[in-house]
């Protein structure tokens, strides 16, 4: 009777537990907010069912009128991300997608609304993959302090972006229009365009250089954009950034005569 | 007191399962050596394979020019780059990933091999032999997406936690690299080569279905009982 007692409280313990995960995944974390997804739900049926449709797969009404199409939300792949290639976002990655919109794209900044009725998003957003509940979350990588660009970091930079082969998708000026740009697709099977990198100051994930930085080491999950975690020390990538930067300055330059 | 009932019906579910397991595993044990061996060979006219145009990468030139491996047909009508594997049979068994890593590697721009099969955990050594950087991108359903950038000489390792057969492999840069990689719950699989040949060794006696995978022209599959000591022979034939 006593061996059966201890084995009911451990079965007891493991259901609190499980319980417990998946109500953490019907909630979402950012700074002091919690966001519920109960009260997510009423809001995406209000502002985002048309494009990322009722089961959150990205095939709402307006999803074949728009190019990118909208995010596919269960298979949890995401581009915006401060985690490495191939896991899940943090909450304040998709708080932060949400609240600045993604350029060159169909996804406007959603700032209008109330920090809670963001976060209340991300938690609904969260319960269309049951990937959520599966996995830990990670730790987001790590960004040095970024060292003071010079013509010799930038200059590295340069000799980076054609030795990782960037310009093959970007171009060798960065116009988006290298010899491979036209055969790329997402992993949905949908052409996607390489960014231009001289169109202007503003990026997908966010336009900071700290922003490019992250999006070097984590890469666009998705996309053909791969992680250079693996192959560049943090130092190159700063390079690497500061070059790109340059290309940027190049054309808000050409803007401005 | 209802919820003390249900508490007790999940821990003697629990037992069952687990003792199951152990079972089964015991059951594993006791194999000696009979194999699944045979050939897979393509019936008709072999399309021709297509030159491919690298020239977008100065540093993807090789000595000899290097076609499309969508459908390899060697002499004597053999095919190669099939996977023939255990489909059915296995029970649920549970086997450990071999120590040592398959290999994966880049060169001339292209994956050598076009398709590469592994267990479940077990990792995948990527190597890029190229004076020129790839980026490494499986495409899974069932899998982790990862997409690595890998210069020349770094190392990459990964790994594939769940069966998936088969995950496409793609490298962004240069958009003629297409390969595969087949991940297995069990090490009961190969892969084709020049004789299409393949050979399924050691396996526990009992009823199985076989199944060859082509990753353009399909699936086939067969059913075959192995006794103890007893070897049996296959043939597969794509169209």
């Amino acid at each position: 009777m006593r061996i059966m007692a201890h084995k009911m409280s451990v079965t007891a313990a493991f259901f609190i537990l499980f319980s417990g995960l998946s109500s953490y995944a019907q909630e979402s974390h950012i700074g002091s907010l919690t966001g519920k997804a109960k009260h997510g739900k009423a809001l995406y049926q209000r502002y985002c069912i048309f494009c990322h449709g009722p089961q959150g797969d990205g095939n709402g009404e307006s999803a074949p009128y728009l190019d990118p199409k909208p995010r596919d939300f269960t298979k949890a792949t995401f581009k915006c991300r401060s985690t490495p290639s191939g896991d899940l976002p943090l909450d304040s990655d998709l708080y932060d997608t949400i609240t600045r919109g993604v350029h060159a794209s169909g996804m406007p900044s959603w700032r209008p609304l109330l920090r809670q009725e963001r976060a209340d998003l991300v938690a609904y957003i969260k319960t269309f993959s049951p990937r959520f509940q599966e996995e830990q979350p990670v730790a987001p990588i790590q960004i040095p302090p970024e060292p003071a660009t010079s013509a010799e970091s930038v200059k590295r930079g340069g000799q980076l972006f054609q030795s990782m082969n960037c310009g093959l998708c970007h171009g060798k000026e960065g116009r988006g229009n290298g010899p491979s740009a036209a055969s790329l697709t997402d992993t949905r099977g949908y052409p996607i365009r390489p960014f231009d990198l001289t169109s202007g100051t503003r990026l997908k994930c966010g336009d900071s250089e700290a922003g490019i930085f992250r999006d070097l080491t984590t890469g666009l999950d998705g996309t053909p954009m791969p992680s250079f975690a693996s192959a560049l020390k943090p130092d190159q990538i700063w390079d690497l950034v500061h070059y790109i930067a340059t290309l940027r300055a190049a054309a808000k330059l050409a803007d401005k005569r | 007191m209802k919820t003390r009932y249900l508490l007790l019906a999940l821990v003697t579910v629990l037992a069952v399962v687990s003792s199951g397991r152990w079972l089964a595993n015991a059951v594993a044990a006791d194999t000696s050596a009979q194999s699944v061996s045979g050939v897979v060979k393509f019936e008709g006219t072999a399309p021709k394979p297509t030159q491919i145009n690298m020239s977008t990468d100065p540093n993807c030139k090789s000595s000899s020019p290097a076609t499309t491996e969508d459908v390899v047909v060697g002499a004597n009508d053999s095919l190669e780059g099939v996977v023939v594997y255990v489909a059915d049979g296995l029970g649920d068994r549970t086997f450990q990933p071999p120590a040592q890593p398959a290999v994966l590697e880049q060169k001339g721009c292209q994956y050598r091999p076009h398709v590469v099969a592994l267990q479940a955990n077990q990792k995948l050594n990527v190597v890029n032999s190229d004076a020129t950087t790839h980026n490494i991108h499986p495409s899974p359903a069932n899998n982790r997406e990862s997409n690595t950038i890998q210069p020349p000489g770094v190392p990459l390792e990964l790994s594939f936690a769940r069966e998936e057969i088969a995950i496409p492999v793609k490298c962004n840069v240069h958009p003629w690299m297409r390969g595969y990689i087949a991940v297995f719950k069990h090490p009961y699989f190969a892969v084709t080569g020049k004789d299409g040949s393949f050979e399924l060794k050691d396996l526990p006696p009992g009823s199985y279905t076989i199944t060859a995978w082509h990753g353009k022209l399909g699936t086939q599959s067969q059913k075959v009982t192995v006794s103890a000591g007893q070897s049996q022979k296959l043939e597969f034939a794509f169209k």
